[in-house]
């Protein structure tokens, strides 16, 4: 289904931030990425729906090479890869409706989209996703009138109303307190099971991704030093990870946490960085 | 709603409109569409006077892609000399007299009467545009940059006293409670509780009122009172547009440059 | 370094050597400039005008005042331009500065060429004074509302078109991101993402313009460019100074009544 060969991403600041990726998900597979801030979690995610271009190599979803799409053709693929994101990523001023039903904007014409007049069909689907995730009393709520965890299954619900084949989750439950984490792990993953969806997480929780991913990708550096099962994570392969002592000299140290990482997305992308 | 429904239905969905109220909304959007009508119905246009003007227009475009600075360059630069030392002088007094009155015109620190008298000058001086003012100063003082100098004094004292008197009622009650207990007088209290608060910003509204005062003293010597301005409406009488075009100009690099400086001069202060 | 050690007392001073060094320099140095600019002003100033200023003010407000309040009834037409002529003239600079800043805004600009020339577009239109624009439009389409119009439009543009796209610029990313992975097209991701992000502040902005450009159109007319300015400038010819005091009651009453609408919209929309 997602196919990574060779991929490498070197910063314009010429930070490294992935080296000689390969890696190939198939379909209905929960994936977890796993590994410490600044190991190229963010930018391997995003090298897949190419908000981040990728340097080197090919990425594949079926049998489209993203890599080589022009700009019309990257916007379909977008189309086919749902994302869901930490900071929950919704338009504020927006209501949830139109946050979520802004997931079908790769399928309807501009001023369909202006006029907020989408096809019946995505406004059915879209009132069965906020039932699902249960948000249906907040339809016509603006977006910043809800809690972080009922923000996060907007998110979910707009990523989903792409009707996409691969699901991008970019450390989904960092801004959540733990009970609310696990709810919504556990909807994304039951989502993407009844959907048959690939999905890649890309997660700080080590025992989070245990729990509730099939197949468990290690990343340090920038590149894999781990691609297994959740088992087989031993003590050992956790320090091959995130080294043993390196864990809290790594984070001082290199101020590569996910918001340096997020900096220089934003820097590559030549768009200056707001404060959050 | 979610209860009834079941899922397999249609529900539809419009986006809720801005003004809930419909009598409220439709009132609203044909009062404006009524307005809208009235008033553009109201512009008298002669096509006639439109199209001459259109010749015209070509005429000046033409006179100002080539500006005259020579013909008239001493009228110009007295002008704009006048222009810059009007606005030096004008900010450096309106900065000094705008501090009592923003002091005064704070709630948490002027009694009433004091409150009220330097409120309502603020307003006054707000509520005039400088070259009306401008107007009364020439018949007060006779034609000439003294009059443009009051008139840039006034108007900054209304416009750096109201945001200096809302900084200040705004300030941190703490630092004003810590310096209080320390028995220090009235003034003391001032320059050691209140003025660090306020005097960064101050410094930076001062520097970006003279921005506004060159710019304004531009104008002020139409009805008058000194400047460039008047030169610039003689350049126009005369149909000069090449002249009018060369002092425009100059204005321009004049604004910018002032902006320019006192961007950096401002970030510095930062 | 604030703290000197002279034998083994300690002596603090605000400021280390240099500083205070740079800080005397700098107030002797803008006294000068001052003193140089005030004998520039004074030297063109009649003083003998300048001493009998408060007999002429008494002399003027006894004229001005009682207003012939007669004469209301000619202003209400005057009026009723004026208001078109800020709002119209608001709606023009509005639909140009919109489009305008989109263009000028680092993270929403096609081009950095194409941003530097609509920050060109901008810096003129901020640099020039409303009434300099109308003595412009006045010789270009003639006197009357329209040039007004013009006028308080081209200096909008800039204005506006400041504050529009400083408020694009400082919109957060992360939605724009999450709304270009769906798959939308450039003009979507505008749409959806940042527009929701700066209509607030377009529209604050846009109001509070508009409540400026209702002083300014007050004194268009002493031009040309139509309102009650040209009723000023006749009653100041013909020195009708009872005209005159009716005239500035007027506009201090509609210029108070915009400043509380706008403020009040203002309100509803934060």
């Amino acid at each position: 289904m997602l196919r990574l060969q060779h991929v490498s991403k070197r910063y314009p600041t010429g930070n490294q931030a992935l080296k000689e990726i390969n890696l190939t998900v198939p379909e209905g597979q929960v994936v977890a990425l796993i590994g410490p801030s600044g190991a190229g979690k963010s930018t391997l995610i995003r090298c897949v729906n190419r908000l981040v271009e990728p340097s080197e190599g090919q990425i594949w979803l079926r049998d489209t090479e993203i890599t080589r799409l022009s700009t019309r053709g990257l916007r379909h693929i977008r189309r086919r890869i749902g994302m869901i994101f930490q900071e929950y990523a919704l338009v504020e001023r927006l209501s949830v409706m139109e946050n979520v039903l802004s997931g079908r904007l790769g399928y309807v014409n501009f001023w369909q989209s202006w006029l907020r007049r989408y096809p019946q069909a995505d406004v059915d689907n879209a009132f069965q996703l906020l039932e699902r995730v249960g948000l249906l009393d907040f339809v016509d709520q603006r977006a910043d009138a809800l809690s972080g965890g009922q923000r996060q299954r907007v998110g979910i619900a707009r990523a989903l109303l792409q009707d996409p084949d691969l699901l991008l989750v970019d450390e989904p439950t960092a801004s959540l307190d733990p009970k609310t984490s696990r709810q919504i792990m556990r909807l994304i993953t039951e989502l993407a099971q009844e959907r048959g969806l690939a999905v890649v997480i890309n997660i700080h929780d080590v025992p989070l991704a245990q729990m509730y991913a099939q197949r468990i990708v290690g990343l340090r550096a920038g590149s894999v030093v781990y691609d297994g099962p959740p088992e087989g994570l031993t003590t050992a392969q956790l320090t091959t990870i995130y080294g043993e002592e390196d864990w809290d000299r790594n984070r001082q140290a290199d101020p590569a946490d996910e918001d340096a990482v997020l900096a220089m997305v934003a820097q590559d992308a030549g768009q200056p960085r707001p404060a959050l | 709603m979610a209860s009834i429904a079941p899922v397999a239905t249609s529900r539809r969905w419009r986006k809720p409109p801005l003004i809930r109220n419909p009598l409220v909304r439709w009132v609203t959007v044909i009062g404006a569409l009524t307005y809208l009508v009235l008033a553009i119905q109201s512009v008298t246009v002669n096509p006639e006077r439109l199209a001459r003007g259109i010749q015209r227009g070509q005429r000046i475009l033409a006179a100002f892609l080539q500006p005259d600075f020579v013909s008239r360059w001493s009228d110009i630069q007295a002008g704009i000399l006048e222009s810059l030392t009007m606005t030096v002088i004008a900010t450096v007094i309106g900065i000094i007299i705008s501090i009592p009155i923003g002091f005064g015109a704070a709630r948490n620190l002027a009694p009433l009467p004091i409150y009220l008298f330097c409120r309502a000058l603020i307003t006054l001086s707000r509520t005039f545009q400088e070259v009306i003012i401008a107007i009364v100063f020439v018949v007060m003082f006779g034609f000439g940059p003294f009059a443009g100098v009051c008139t840039l004094v006034f108007a900054t004292v209304g416009f750096l006293s109201k945001l200096l008197a809302e900084d200040i009622e705004e300030i941190d009650p703490a630092q004003v409670e810590a310096i209080r207990a320390t028995g220090a007088s009235w003034l003391k209290l001032v320059t050691y509780a209140v003025l660090p608060q306020v005097s960064p910003r101050l410094v930076g509204l001062g520097i970006y009122r003279f921005d506004i005062n060159l710019r304004e003293s531009a104008v002020v010597g139409i009805v008058g009172a000194g400047g460039i301005g008047a030169t610039l409406q003689t350049a126009f009488n005369r149909y000069d547009y090449d002249v009018a075009s060369a002092i425009l100009i100059v204005i321009i690099v004049l604004v910018m440059a002032t902006e320019l400086i006192s961007g950096v001069v401002r970030a510095r202060l930062q | 370094m604030p703290v000197r050690q002279i034998d083994d007392r300690k002596l603090w001073q605000r400021y280390d050597t240099a500083t205070r060094l740079r800080l005397w320099g700098g107030w002797i140095g803008t006294t000068l400039v001052v003193f140089v600019c005030w004998q520039v002003i004074s030297g063109a100033t009649r003083w003998e005008f300048v001493a009998d200023a408060p007999q002429q003010l008494s002399q003027f407000i006894g004229r001005m005042f009682p207003p012939r309040w007669g004469y209301l009834n000619e202003l209400w037409l005057p009026l009723w331009d004026t208001l078109n002529i800020a709002t119209l003239g608001t709606l023009l600079g509005l639909g140009i500065a919109f489009p305008l800043s989109f263009l000028a805004a680092q993270n929403t600009t096609p081009h950095p060429l194409v941003r530097y020339v609509a920050l060109l577009i901008i810096v003129v239109s901020r640099s020039v004074n409303s009434l300099i624009w109308a003595l412009l439009l006045v010789a270009i389409i003639g006197p009357g509302v329209l040039a007004g119009i013009f006028a308080i439009g081209l200096r909008s543009i800039g204005f506006m078109g400041k504050l529009f796209y400083e408020s694009i610029e400082e919109t957060s990313r992360e939605p724009v991101e999450a709304i270009t992975a769906t798959g939308a097209s450039p003009l979507q991701v505008l749409s959806y993402s940042i527009l929701p992000q700066v209509l607030p502040s377009f529209a604050g902005v846009s109001i509070f313009r508009w409540d400026i450009n209702i002083r300014e159109a007050t004194v268009v007319g002493l031009v040309g460019a139509g309102g009650i300015g040209l009723n000023l400038n006749a009653s100041v010819n013909a020195l009708q100074w009872s005209q005159v005091g009716m005239i500035f009651i007027v506009i201090f009453v509609v210029v108070l009544f915009s400043e509380w609408v706008s403020a009040r919209v203002r309100q509803a929309i934060i």
